[in-house]
């Protein structure tokens, strides 16, 4: 007991006790109401690049998104407040069928384009018809994603059923793509190629001004199918493509923030000018780099120096000292740390080259090395695009690692187009890679190991038919655990046994924004958002 | 003279024609493919059918001597055909830029003439004194600092010290001065300083040359006043070279401001050359290329008829 109970009379400590509890439901019902969504104002954040063309469907770059999906429904999305959850965007409801080969959408009544006309399940098939089966020079970027899908039907105002040739785990996790804008049926058939140039949807926000280079203006929907939403008046984004000049106009507060990520130094710089005035959302990214080897150059044919070079880098430690410096951090194998597919971190740490202790896997990479006849001081090139974050302080890091058994390797940094032209071409000995994606899911992140002659982007020009049959397995397999456990078995022969390549570090998003910014919750890939019909502005 | 500026006229079109197939071949031997650039650089997975098919569509598979024949065909009806990257018609991507790269070019022009014409006077009168001295100091500054970097340190200045910074998106002159003053000041200043360095020493040395010449020696024994040599007889005489150095800076500046326009975040020319390039946009930056070409051959013809203008002696014969 307290000595300053002694002698306090009980009725007077039940008033104490009594005035304490409503001045804390005082102050929680102040804290509710200052928390509570305020209608006006617009938002004005940045985008590091600019859409190429306005059409989600045949765009993969965040660059288009940012500006764009204001404008937009979906069928279904990801809930941005509880990703990786999917909730019903246009799908008012949905059903699946027991052996998973019909999906059943119940469409929302009364929703509106910003022409005025009224949404039906024709507007929803024509959009994923577009996107699945696109007809003449119309280039759909998803197309390979919906490969189990047979039929889009439009039974009546109000349903869309898809049918599948075979059943398919995260069908409807897919169908969320951020990239799945709904178009206007009418539009898309008197021009396919309309929506490459113009915008026209049924999102929160109309469409106000586009000028290329400099800004994008959107304007709040007041038809919009929810009611209440959105709650900003509008949005403005500028394109500012040097980080200096955008680092300054957060700090000037002529932008509250930008979507995609800033690194460890941006981030103390704009809290060292900002203060109290910013929050930071952080979460694992679902962008990673790898390290591409090419198998048909000597001696990387040899599993044994693939090994030696995976075996040599320290992921931990680099974790702790790049995290510093770049937006790198997580340790993980082909799924992302965290995602429900992620290799529990017991077996991880026995792949080669995720062990804690590092000096005894060094050591293991020496003996690999001697055996497979390589020389000391043997010389190679690490290609590496010239981006400073994170790919620069990846590859000298790579180097550094490599060097302590005894490599030499020269770090060579090109530009984009060559970048790109070299990989394709095998022009390289080991390159730094790199992976984003807006969706946990195997089908998409184990596509890069298949053998070379069934995936494109196997750089590394191996062919390998045990992985590919581990890849129809998995896709095939309805049970989550299951599914795990193929994706974990091909990841252990891909990046241990064979080391065809190897993960170095998953990103790590590192988002500041004003704390006028409200309702935005930073999720794991800077595809998903911004959120707009979500976001308020505080006074 | 008019036969001279006819013939001069002329000749700018094959100068022009010699470029356009020099730009044609460059732009095509840099490896980098747009439609890779454009669908797999973000990390994403798309299938080689999908890149094939986006190959064909911009035109990409034709053979080569198609593919420039399409383009000169559009030239000669101005026409420069449609950006790979945003599908947009190229003359318009240049004309979203241009009145902003131009408005610079001519305050940044206007300061750097401000600033260095009567500078390089005082230090081409005052030669060996401390007032050279000076102006040698400021202009030798002027060409050791890059105008990027003095835009860094201007806006450090004005967002650190005032807590401000310049707008970030461009608005027309005749639609609000004020905004658009508030936004082409400052890269204007940066921009001008440095080139007001090249053109104080060469108004200081030209003029110079010129005082040491028999008739101003003759203008001063006839007992002219100081400002009427000055004016009358050395000045328009040294300016022959300054125009150059003008009409050369200008031109580099319509399309040379690569980054200072990063740096204020100007939405110009310079920039939109940056990003058609590293997209590999070859009919936007074979346009971009062409319109700095034609400026740079433009400003030589005008610079060529100021010198008569200037110095009545030259007669193109």
């Amino acid at each position: 007991m307290h000595s300053s109970d002694v002698g306090v009379p009980r009725a007077r400590r039940l008033a104490l006790a009594l005035v304490a509890v409503l001045v804390v439901l005082a102050l929680t019902q102040v804290e509710g109401t200052a928390q509570a969504p305020r209608h006006g104002g617009t938002l004005v954040y940045i985008s590091t690049a600019q859409p190429p063309s306005l059409d989600g469907h045949r765009e993969t770059t965040f660059a288009m998104l940012h500006p764009v999906k204001p404008h937009y429904s979906y069928l279904v999305k990801f809930d941005t407040q509880n990703y990786p959850k999917v909730v019903g965007d246009l799908a008012e409801s949905w059903t699946a069928s027991k052996d998973g080969l019909v999906y059943t959408f119940k469409i929302r009544s009364g929703v509106k384009f910003h022409d005025g006309s009224t949404l039906t399940s024709k507007d929803i098939k024509a959009t994923f018809d577009r996107i699945i089966l696109p007809k003449g020079d119309v280039v759909s970027a998803r197309q390979a994603m919906y490969q189990s899908v047979k039929t889009v039907e439009a039974p009546n105002p109000q349903t869309v059923v898809f049918r599948l040739k075979y059943a398919t785990p995260g069908f409807v996790e897919k169908l969320a793509s951020p990239f799945n804008f709904v178009y206007k049926a009418e539009i898309l058939e008197r021009d396919p190629h309309w929506y490459e140039r113009n915008v026209m949807g049924t999102g929160p926000f109309r469409f106000v001004e586009y000028v290329r280079g400099s800004h994008w203006v959107g304007r709040r929907f007041e038809d919009y199918w929810e009611r209440g939403k959105p709650y900003l008046d509008g949005y403005r984004v500028l394109f500012i493509a040097s980080r200096s000049s955008m680092l300054a106009a957060i700090k000037s507060g002529q932008a509250l923030t930008e979507f995609r990520g800033v690194s460890p130094a941006e981030l103390a710089d704009i809290v060292r000018a900002l203060g109290e005035k910013v929050a930071v959302g952080t979460a694992a990214w679902q962008c990673n780099n790898t390290v591409a080897i090419n198998t048909k150059k000597k001696p990387f044919d040899d599993v044994r120096v693939r090994r030696a070079l995976t075996l040599a880098v320290d992921r931990w430690g680099g974790s702790q000292a790049l995290s510093e410096i770049a937006f790198v951090k997580p340790v993980g194998a082909m799924m992302r740390p965290g995602g429900q597919y992620a290799m529990p971190e017991a077996e991880l740490t026995k792949l080669a080259g995720y062990g804690r202790d590092i000096a005894q896997s060094r050591q293991q990479a020496r003996a690999l090395l001697r055996e497979a006849g390589v020389p000391e001081n043997f010389s190679f090139t690490l290609k590496n695009r010239d981006i400073s974050m994170p790919y620069e302080a990846v590859g000298v890091y790579l180097v550094d690692q490599w060097r302590q058994i005894g490599l030499n390797v020269r770090h060579e940094q090109v530009e984009a187009g060559r970048y790109f032209a070299d990989q394709r071409a095998g022009n390289y000995d080991l390159v730094v890679d790199f992976a984003c994606d807006f969706i946990d899911d195997p089908d998409v992140q184990l596509l890069k190991f298949l053998s070379a002659d069934v995936s494109p982007v196997n750089y590394g020009g191996y062919v390998d038919r045990q992985l590919d049959a581990l890849y129809v397995r998995q896709s095939r397999t309805a049970d989550k655990a299951q599914r795990a456990r193929f994706v974990h078995e091909f990841e252990r022969r891909a990046l241990s046994e064979q080391a065809y390549g190897f993960y170095v570090l998953w990103w790590q998003r590192i988002i500041p924004y004003w704390k006028t910014l409200r309702g935005y919750n930073t999720t794991t890939n800077h595809y998903v958002e911004p959120d707009l019909a979500v976001y308020w502005l505080a006074e | 003279m008019t036969r001279y500026v006819l013939t001069r006229f002329l000749l700018i079109l094959p100068t022009l024609l010699t470029v356009a197939v020099l730009i044609f071949i460059l732009v095509r031997i840099v490896p980098g493919d747009i439609v890779e650039l454009r669908l797999v650089s973000g990390g994403s997975f798309v299938t080689p059918g999908v890149i094939e098919a986006e190959r064909e569509r911009l035109g990409l598979n034709k053979p080569l001597w198609d593919q420039f024949m399409e383009w000169m065909m559009g030239i000669f009806r101005l026409d420069l055909g449609l950006s790979m990257w945003s599908g947009n018609p190229v003359i318009q991507e240049i004309a979203i830029r241009l009145p902003l790269s131009l408005q610079l070019a001519v305050m940044a022009s206007l300061i750097a003439t401000a600033i260095a014409i009567p500078l390089g006077t005082l230090a081409a009168l005052h030669r060996g004194r401390w007032i050279d001295q000076v102006v040698q100091v400021i202009s030798v500054a002027g060409l050791a600092v890059p105008s990027f970097w003095l835009g860094i340190l201007i806006i450090l200045v004005l967002l650190g010290v005032f807590g401000y910074l310049p707008p970030l998106t461009f608005t027309p002159l005749l639609e609000n001065p004020r905004a658009n003053l508030a936004q082409l000041i400052w890269p204007a200043l940066a921009v001008g300083y440095r080139y007001s360095a090249v053109t104080t020493r060469m108004t200081r040395s030209a003029l110079l040359e010129v005082l040491r010449e028999d008739y101003v020696r003759t203008a001063w024994a006839k007992g002219l006043a100081r400002h009427v040599i000055l004016r009358r007889h050395a000045l328009r005489n040294a300016l022959l070279p300054v125009v150059t150095v003008i009409g050369l800076e200008f031109a580099f500046l319509i399309g040379g401001l690569v980054v200072t326009e990063q740096v204020f975040n100007l939405n110009g020319v310079g920039k939109l050359i940056v990003e058609a390039i590293g997209q590999r946009d070859y009919t936007l930056i074979q346009g971009l290329m062409l319109l700095v070409a034609l400026g740079y051959v433009l400003v030589n013809f005008l610079v060529d008829l100021l010198y008569a203008w200037l110095d009545p002696r030259i007669t193109y014969q």
